[in-house]
């Protein structure tokens, strides 16, 4: 177990190298001087030398990936020129409505996704199920933005039960956190639901066809039994896979929803930062946002055991 | 069996209709049958006959396309074709059980044994769990489980196919049923482990009185376990009789026919001249597989080790082993679909083992393969004619060369050179296979290597196919490397036998010598274990 | 000739069923209801991308300070430029520039399309050698995978964000930034299936006839990734289109004058509240023309590929 964790562990470096050295290119692929880039259009000569200095860019390239892995490693993300601050101040304010905005859709697109798929998939071929499919496949073709104006505008405006935007702390009032959650997190979860809810329906069909269903059912085993029991603990693999790389539409995903509903995010980050060609904190969120997708990835796997003995390599 | 007894189960009439679009309009077509206490009744059949049908249509566990349209389904008296499905889930494992093909998936992969043959348990008793553990390890020491205890915690992926197909058995007779449904229940097993599961089946269902419907399509298995025979074609019952009867005095042609295919498995003597020039000859050949990984020691799989061959013009030499014993991975090494890591190959005076690709390409011409399944063994997007002459055109043969070549050898194969243009789905099994073989003679092989080439088929057809590879052999004085697990086949077809176990040849030397006196133990459990082996078909079918 | 053995006669009946299912892949498609759904409505997407100038529209891109913020339906005078002037409503209302929404949408057609086309086309192509390299040239194998797991690691939109940052926007930029993040999944699905053929008992057949490497390649192996890869395309054609209106609404796509889908909503999000419209219109099209992709995406998968609507 322990060694198949370490492999884990150890098959993510690779993958988190190519990541760091695309983010590090990312800059050097930009037209014209990094230094200038990064210290914006308001800077001094004297500031876009010191900018120079630092990074090391009269150094051979791979010099410069050296220093700026090092900096990375010891938490230095460097500075935001744009907002005048170290770009891991910025993403600590900024980090709270993200995490929290991820956790409600989870838990609202998850609630809603699975017991979908496993009625379409228990009902395959009912009127239920071609609902099912047919609100999955809408769920993939409205974009997020499109979802979150519609819901704003009927929940919002029209019948005014809910705030149309921004974001209050939860320390602060958590009733009215809640209530600034419920719309984006909704309009977030539509598409993981859509695909989640397939994925269901399809794994739950998939184990359905297998022999030991048919042995289940052999033993005279109810329906419910033999859904419950047998086919929905070994559809769970593919299910957990799905949910693992939603993750990163549910990233994507938080830029958009973040930008309509006014909250103070790192997706919103993402879009200003871009807007005001702050590389610091573009390549800052980049990173963490494909560390914590390689690492919530990671935690899957390893999770795999839980529902699946064969798996110990 | 005495008239007073009620069956236990009796088929009246029976039919199941087909889907729209079928080739036939029934799956199984006024079948009546019946199986008394005690018994063992044999549905035999070839694939396509409706026999596994006739079994899922008793346990309710049909699929939705397929319809029972007719007939009667008795299980002691009680009509089961009409009743409703919470009684048919009644009945399942308490009245009635089933084991099926393939143990390796017919056991949830994520549930322990124990768990599994607990809820039959808790589903139709009341038995507290103390009692029903107590059951269970009952149950696993009757099906001669080892330690049962570790057993009932194991989960199936650490059992053997064998000892998965002994759960399954467990879990079919905990409640002792009356009626046991087996569907080709050893046709997944190695010889030697199936002879274990027809006696462990025969020895329970005689203990206990249960009626069995033994459904198979290898007459051994029949000869070996049979009361009574029911033979089916088509969905329809042919004969039915006591199995001595069917066997030796088999009364409607088709079971004549199906029997007379079953191939002896005493070797015909074959008078071959023994002083043709040696086409192959391995020396110490070996593939040893190894798999790295960080943390772990390197493991090394040795999957044939130290093979010598020796095979001459116009002689067959088997190979037979069961699953896992190297022999296809020595027909692969020598027909270099894998690079062997160890020892050599010698083709004629070509050592072939260690040449690279770019050498190794003239010389792929003189060693040609028959793969096993002929469904997956000829491109499905291009035409037959395509796939034959397009050897001959690698090597420089015109189109019209190669097709010309390519007509006279479907000619040579029995088939219609006119058809050169269809496509493999256009095809049955057998034909396809004949294809693959023309393909492999287009090539104008020194060495032929047929992996399993007849495994996949039906008996009859398996009969014609084998007598073409042999006219084949006689005609074009070639060498055959015949890979089978099917001691029979090997016995009608091979001229020199190599046993092979554990990636090791135990045994090597002339059919007559090997299968008449063998000497290594494992060829003697082996054979041993050959199902009906005491009964000579070709002779039967003879007198 | 063809000797009459049983197997023959057994076996009749089926293969004439079988030559019956085996009708070619294509027919079976364009039966498909979903593949017609999906296919009539883009069509008229198609028509009206190629029509929009003669569908009554005007200069997609012409500001007029007079007539700012219409609801759909009022009726405007604009200035001709021969001086005199002309009255039309205006369907869709105006934006706050003044733009006409209804020419703005139809002409915004023409990105979406173009959009989705070319990034489908872009990322299946290259996916395609890349797939072909990674599955059959061994030592290039591991490092294609490495890099394409890294690039997989990054949200695919916050990698298109990160390509736009690079250069500034345009049109090609945007396609360009939407291919990179596709690429990954098509090169596996490519390698996929490379590995799985060239195990198949056919290729080694054609390998021991002694089939040169590349008509290995194009003869057997190549032909069954079309069917694959022609599902595939369809689905990132529709989430390329979406990608595009995702990134011009958060103002990082295509220049804003361009009139795109993404652009026109993007425009209307500060007046959302009084003038719903300029999101609505603009947002049924986008998502019309992707459920339509996504319908016939399904429609082919199923035809097509069988095995693979198993799987997501």
């Amino acid at each position: 177990m322990l060694d198949f964790i370490a492999r884990r562990l150890i098959a993510i470096v690779p993958v988190l190298g190519v990541v760091a050295v695309f983010v590090f290119l990312m800059l050097r692929l930009t037209p014209g001087d990094p230094a200038a880039v990064i210290a914006g259009d308001n800077a001094t000569s004297d500031q876009i030398a010191m900018i120079r200095e630092k990074l090391g860019l009269t150094l051979p390239i791979w010099q410069q990936f050296g220093i700026w892995m090092g900096d990375i490693l010891q938490g230095n993300f460097g500075e935001s020129y744009f907002f005048k601050k170290t770009v891991a101040e910025l993403i600590a304010q900024r980090i709270e409505p993200t995490l929290a905005l991820a956790v409600c859709t989870l838990v609202v697109a998850l609630s809603a996704a699975i017991p979908l798929g496993v009625i379409a998939a228990y009902k395959q071929g009912s009127i239920l199920d071609r609902f099912v499919m047919g609100l999955s496949v809408l769920g993939f073709s409205v974009p997020s933005f499109v979802i979150g104006y519609c819901l704003i505008y009927v929940f919002a405006i029209e019948l005014g039960w809910l705030p149309v935007q921004g974001y209050i702390r939860i320390g602060v009032d958590f009733w009215g956190f809640l209530e600034r959650m419920v719309l984006p997190s909704t309009t977030l979860g539509v598409i993981y639901i859509a695909l989640v809810a397939r994925i269901t329906r399809a794994s739950v069909l998939e184990v359905l066809n297998e022999d030991y269903i048919r042995t289940a059912r052999a033993k005279g085993l109810s329906n419910r039994v033999v859904l419950m029991r047998h086919a929905l603990r070994n559809a769970a693999v593919p299910i957990l896979t799905v949910i693992g790389i939603g993750i990163a539409l549910l990233m994507g995903g938080a830029v958009v929803t973040e930008s309509v509903f006014g909250l103070p995010g790192l997706g919103r980050l993402t879009v200003e930062a871009v807007l005001s060609r702050d590389f610091p904190t573009i390549q800052t969120v980049i990173l963490l946002f494909s560390v914590v997708y390689v690492v919530v990835n990671l935690l899957i796997d390893i999770s795999y055991t839980l529902f699946d003995p064969r798996i110990r390599y | 069996m005495s008239v007073a007894v009620q069956p236990v189960l009796e088929v009246r009439n029976l039919s199941v209709a087909l889907p729209k679009g079928a080739d036939r309009e029934h799956a199984v077509e006024k079948v009546s049958f019946t199986v008394n206490p005690g018994e063992i009744v044999c549905l035999v059949g070839e694939s396509g006959s409706g026999k596994s049908v006739i079994a899922f249509t008793v346990m309710g566990l049909l699929a939705k396309a397929l319809k029972p349209t007719s007939g009667e389904i008795l299980l002691q008296g009680e009509n089961i074709l009409t009743a409703p499905e919470s009684r048919l889930r009644e009945l399942r494992c308490t009245r009635m059980s089933m084991i099926f093909q393939e143990p390796m998936t017919a056991l949830n992969p994520v549930m322990t044994c124990g768990e599994q043959i607990d809820e039959v348990l808790s589903t139709h008793t009341k038995l507290d769990p103390a009692a029903r553990k107590a059951k269970i390890i009952a149950i696993l020491t009757r099906v001669k489980l080892p330690e049962p205890e570790r057993i009932y915690a194991s989960f199936p992926h650490q059992l053997s196919g064998g000892q998965r197909q002994r759960i399954m058995i467990a879990m079919a007779l905990v409640l002792d049923p009356v009626l046991l449904i087996a569907d080709e229940p050893t046709t997944a097993l190695d010889v030697t482990t199936q002879a274990e599961i027809l006696k462990l089946i025969a020895e329970l269902q005689a203990g206990q009185g249960t009626g069995v419907l033994f459904i198979t399509h290898d007459f051994g298995v029949v000869a070996e376990i049979a009361h009574r025979v029911a033979v089916l074609r088509w969905g329809e019952l042919v004969e039915m009789g006591p199995m001595e009867q069917i066997l030796s005095r088999p009364s409607q042609p088709y079971t004549k026919m199906l029997i007379s295919s079953v191939p002896s498995i005493h070797p015909v003597h074959r008078g071959v001249r023994l002083d043709g020039a040696t086409v192959l000859r391995t020396d110490k050949l070996g593939k040893t597989y190894s798999g790295k990984s960080f943390f772990q020691k390197a493991r090394t799989v040795k999957a044939a080790a130290d093979v010598d061959l020796d095979i001459r013009r116009g002689e067959t030499l088997g190979i037979v082993g069961e699953s896992g014993s190297g022999k296809s991975t020595v027909a692969r090494c020598i027909a270099r679909l894998i690079d062997p890591t160890e020892g050599r190959i010698y083709l004629g005076d070509t050592e072939i083992a260690t040449m690279s690709a770019r050498k190794l390409r003239p010389h792929r011409r003189r060693v040609q393969i028959v793969f096993q399944d002929p469904y997956r063994s000829m491109n499905p997007r291009i035409t037959v004619g395509e796939s034959i002459i397009e050897g001959p055109m690698n090597f420089g043969l015109s189109r019209d060369e190669a097709l010309a070549r390519a007509r006279s050898l479907m000619e040579t194969v029995r088939l219609d050179p006119n058809s050169l243009d269809r496509y493999p789905h256009q095809f049955s099994g057998g034909q396809r296979q004949r294809i693959c073989i023309a393909r492999a003679l287009a090539m104008e092989p020194e060495l032929l290597i047929a992996d399993e080439a007849v495994s996949a088929l039906d008996v009859s057809v398996q009969k014609q196919v084998l007598q073409l590879l042999d006219e084949i052999r006689v005609r074009l004085n070639l060498a055959v490397l015949f890979i089978t697990h099917d001691l029979r086949v090997a016995a009608q077809i091979c001229d020199y036998v190599a046993v092979m176990s554990k990636g090791r040849v135990v045994e090597y030397g002339s059919a007559e010598q090997v299968f008449g006196s063998p000497k290594d133990e494992y060829t003697k459990a082996l054979f041993a274990a050959a199902p009906g082996r005491n009964w000579d078909f070709g002779k039967a079918s003879a007198a | 000739m063809s000797a009459i053995v049983p197997d023959d006669i057994v076996d009749s009946a089926s293969i004439a069923a079988a030559s019956n299912k085996r009708r070619p892949l294509w027919q079976l498609a364009i039966r498909n209801t979903s593949v017609i759904f999906g296919g009539v409505i883009l069509l008229v997407m198609l028509f009206i991308a190629i029509a929009a100038p003669v569908l009554g529209t005007v200069d997609p891109t012409r500001i007029d300070p007079a007539s700012r913020n219409k609801k759909p339906g009022t009726e405007i005078t604009y200035k001709l430029e021969d001086g005199t002037s002309a009255k039309r409503t205006v369907i869709m209302g105006t934006d706050s520039l003044g733009r006409d929404v209804y020419s703005r949408v139809l002409y915004g057609t023409r990105v979406s399309l173009m959009v989705g086309v070319s990034v489908a086309i872009c990322a299946v192509g290259m996916g395609l050698v890349i797939g072909l390299i990674s599955g059959y040239v061994r030592w290039a194998d591991s490092i294609i995978m490495r890099i394409m797991d890294g690039l997989m690691a990054i949200p695919g939109i916050l990698l298109a964000i990160a390509l736009v940052s690079i250069w500034r926007a345009g049109l090609i930029t945007v396609i360009f930034a939407i291919v990179i993040p596709d690429v990954p999944r098509v090169v596996r699905l490519v390698r996929s299936i490379v590995l799985t053929v060239r195990e198949e008992p056919y290729v080694e057949g054609a390998i021991s006839v002694g089939t040169p490497t590349w008509i290995l390649l194009f003869r057997h192996i190549l032909p069954n990734t079309i069917a694959p890869l022609i599902v595939q395309a369809t689905f990132t054609a529709a989430a390329a289109i979406l990608t595009e209106a995702i990134l011009s609404f958060l103002g990082i796509g295509i220049p804003p004058e361009t009139p795109s889908w993404g652009n026109i909503m993007a425009e209307g999000r500060t007046l959302f509240r009084v003038f719903p419209h300029n999101i609505l219109y603009p947002g049924i099209f986008l998502a019309f023309t992707v459920l339509a992709i996504n319908i016939m995406g399904d429609g082919l998968r199923d035809t097509l590929d069988p095995k693979m609507s198993k799987k997501v």
